[in-house]
């Protein structure tokens, strides 16, 4: 239960096959050519409500989503564009939901990062931090009910998410239960505009592992070969039958909280060190540096993911938009229970119905 | 042969766990030890594997559930005591209560409410927070008021594809006994007239039905005869028969044992007031607990929720409007 230390700057050299790293890096190239365009979509007023990206985490996030197989549940929070789309969620799902596509997985009823696909293992997040981590669990008890093996369940959480009633709760309950969890925390420095400092005081996150009797990793979240090696490795153990695993980066939001906040708060001296560096070019270093592609390569990866990105995009645009007269408004599954008391009293609007 | 309250609840979960595999039951103590009222003697014997002790973490026993519903489960959760829900609020109202609407995918959790006030019980182990949950969207909230429906109803809500908040009323788990559970039942969303009359319409849920009948009684003896609807479900409400009821009547008194502000009581008499206004020979009127947390002495418990007594002098008053 010692934290496994992994990643570090000192730490160029990959010991791992070409194609294992160039995809985890296309991954991430994609993800931060789609924030880039949610980013510009929002500037333009395009966009209702927040956008909120994943700009600094696509390392840890990729690893983590490349690290799970189909079959695997994952509930990924707000900075794990990366990760979904690693795990299998389609562009169009992304898009479709952050312009309020009547055609999304989401229907215009929620937008941005709470999206999902539960019945394909991608849970929807709900706003409330740590709220995820429970019912992650629970898709893995009840697994363990019907006799099933083989599967992880992974969730993400940030620095200021460990200090919710429900993270203790939820981590705690996988421990008991020994559940095949893994729970990624992206210690990116502040939880909005809070520092670290106000939200906690051991010093190492992942020291909380021995305490909750669980195995703990830590790694620098900016070094993708570092990510792929150590979420892995968490997966692979999770699977096996060795408990959950609480996995803790270091790395720097390079956004704001949403794309509404400047980030003036971040100290700059944060940005300036080694855990403020950007995943994305460090990783291009070490292509570069491994010979694995050339500059030239990489402007045609980025080119590739930018048109992609803008096709999906330019067709998404063109889709309905949510019809108030057509939208079913009801909140339960079960028809006969909902009542008819409210319907259409207003007479001039979409039926409003109360149980 | 006879059986409470409390035994309904407990053959209904037995039922359940012996019908339908995908049923299982978490909470605290409800394992070996049966559940702090018994609720659950003996099932984790019965059924290995499937009743299922939880640490004290309300909102980790919730998330599991809907979690496990995902898989195609149908998860009985246990509060020790409604009071402690409050805890787990957060996973019932904004995630069980939201995930159908959200994605389509249906949530069916029962979550068990021990409710209501006891002699001795105190301010956090004697709530009644059926309001509280109503408000929400997406929640059905059960009141069962009688032996019978404990059983059939608490069936019925483990059958239903949405969250479920089964509100059991404690004073009646060990009092209230029938000769035997029930073989058919009015549907959940249907209120029950509980006494026939024609100068009053009291509608009442849950441990209140007991009190607004003996008050009916009370009141018979000096020449009034009282309605009592039991309500059954607060969520779905079923206006149509409260409606129906004070057509016959005129006059409606609402009695419920949560906190005055807001709540079923005030649901009730707003929808009376809208839509059957002209219906009504006096002012529609409520009673409820005291606007105070609940009371531990018994002197000030009694008198902090509605009773029988308060109940006629109420309806008394109205009568006479």
């Amino acid at each position: 239960m010692v934290p496994n230390v992994a990643g570090g700057e000192a730490d160029p050299g990959v010991s791992m096959p070409r194609d294992t790293y160039l995809k985890a890096f296309r991954g991430m190239l994609l993800a931060r050519t789609l924030d880039d365009k949610l980013a510009s979509l929002y500037r333009t007023g395009k966009i209702y409500g927040g956008v909120f990206l994943g700009r600094g985490q696509e390392a840890l996030s990729v690893a983590l989503g490349l690290s799970l197989r189909p079959g695997d549940v994952f509930a990924p929070l707000i900075r794990d564009l990366a990760g979904r789309l690693a795990f299998g969620e389609p562009v169009i799902d992304v898009v479709r939901t952050f312009l309020g596509s009547s055609l999304g997985p989401m229907r215009g009823r929620d937008g941005n990062v709470h999206r999902g696909r539960p019945r394909e293992g991608l849970l929807p997040m709900i706003s409330h931090l740590g709220a995820m981590i429970s019912v992650v669990n629970g898709v893995l008890f009840a697994r363990r009910m019907k006799r099933l093996g083989g599967f992880v369940g992974a969730t993400s959480i940030g620095d200021g998410g460990t200090s919710t009633g429900a993270f203790h709760e939820a981590l705690n309950q996988a421990a008991i239960e020994k559940l095949p969890l893994v729970l990624v925390v992206a210690n990116n420095q502040y939880a909005y505009s809070t520092p670290t400092s106000r939200q906690f005081a051991c010093q190492e996150l992942a020291d909380r592992a021995v305490g909750y009797g669980v195995a703990g990793h830590t790694l620098d979240g900016t070094d993708l070969a570092a990510c792929l090696r150590v979420l892995g490795d968490a997966v692979h153990r999770a699977r096996e039958g060795q408990g959950p695993q609480l996995v803790v980066a270091r790395l720097l939001r390079l956004c704001g909280h949403g794309e509404h906040d400047d980030a003036g708060y971040v100290d700059g001296r944060l940005r300036d060190s080694t855990v403020g560096r950007d995943c994305l070019r460090v990783a291009e270093r070490v292509l570069v540096n491994q010979e694995w592609g050339s500059l030239a390569d990489l402007e045609t990866w980025r080119a590739q993911a930018v048109r992609q990105v803008e096709e999906i995009v330019a067709s998404v645009q063109r889709e309905p938009t949510p019809d108030p007269f057509k939208e079913d408004w009801r909140a339960l599954a079960s028809a006969h229970l909902v009542g008819t008391y409210d319907e259409d009293k207003s007479g001039d609007g979409p039926g409003l119905r109360s149980t | 042969m006879s059986i409470t309250y409390l035994e309904a609840i407990r053959e209904a979960q037995a039922r359940a766990l012996a019908d339908d595999p995908r049923v299982f039951i978490y909470g605290q103590d409800v394992g070996a030890f049966g559940g702090a009222f018994k609720a659950t003697k003996n099932l984790a014997r019965e059924f290995p594997g499937r009743v299922i002790d939880a640490p004290l973490s309300e909102d980790a026993i919730v998330g599991l559930a809907i979690g496990a519903t995902l898989e195609g489960l149908r998860p009985i959760i246990e509060m020790q005591f409604a009071d402690f829900s409050t805890v787990g609020l957060n996973q019932i109202v904004n995630q069980a209560a939201t995930l159908f609407w959200r994605t389509q995918v249906p949530c069916p959790i029962v979550v068990r409410l021990p409710s209501g006030g006891t002699s001795g019980g105190g301010p956090f182990h004697s709530q009644n927070l059926e309001a509280v949950y109503a408000q929400w969207p997406g929640l059905v909230i059960l009141t069962p008021a009688t032996v019978e429906d404990a059983y059939a109803m608490l069936l019925e809500a483990i059958a239903i594809d949405d969250p479920v908040i089964f509100c059991e009323h404690k004073l009646l788990y060990y009092h209230l006994k029938a000769e035997r559970l029930p073989t058919e039942s009015l549907p959940v969303g249907k209120a029950r007239i509980a006494r026939q009359g024609r100068d009053l319409t009291i509608v009442a849920y849950s441990a209140m039905v007991h009190e607004a009948l003996a008050a009916a009684e009370e009141l018979a003896a000096e020449g009034s005869q009282i309605e009592v609807v039991d309500l059954r479900s607060v969520r779905p409400l079923d206006t149509d028969t409260v409606m129906a009821s004070v057509a016959r009547t005129g006059r409606l008194l609402c009695v419920g044992e949560s906190w005055p502000w807001g709540g079923v009581n005030a649901e009730v008499v707003a929808r009376v007031a809208s839509e059957g206004f002209g219906l009504l020979d006096a002012p529609p009127q409520r009673l409820n607990a005291k606007d105070t947390p609940v009371p531990f002495h018994p002197h000030l418990w009694a008198a902090h929720r509605p009773t029988a007594g308060s109940i006629a002098t109420a309806a008394r008053k109205l009568l006479r409007q």
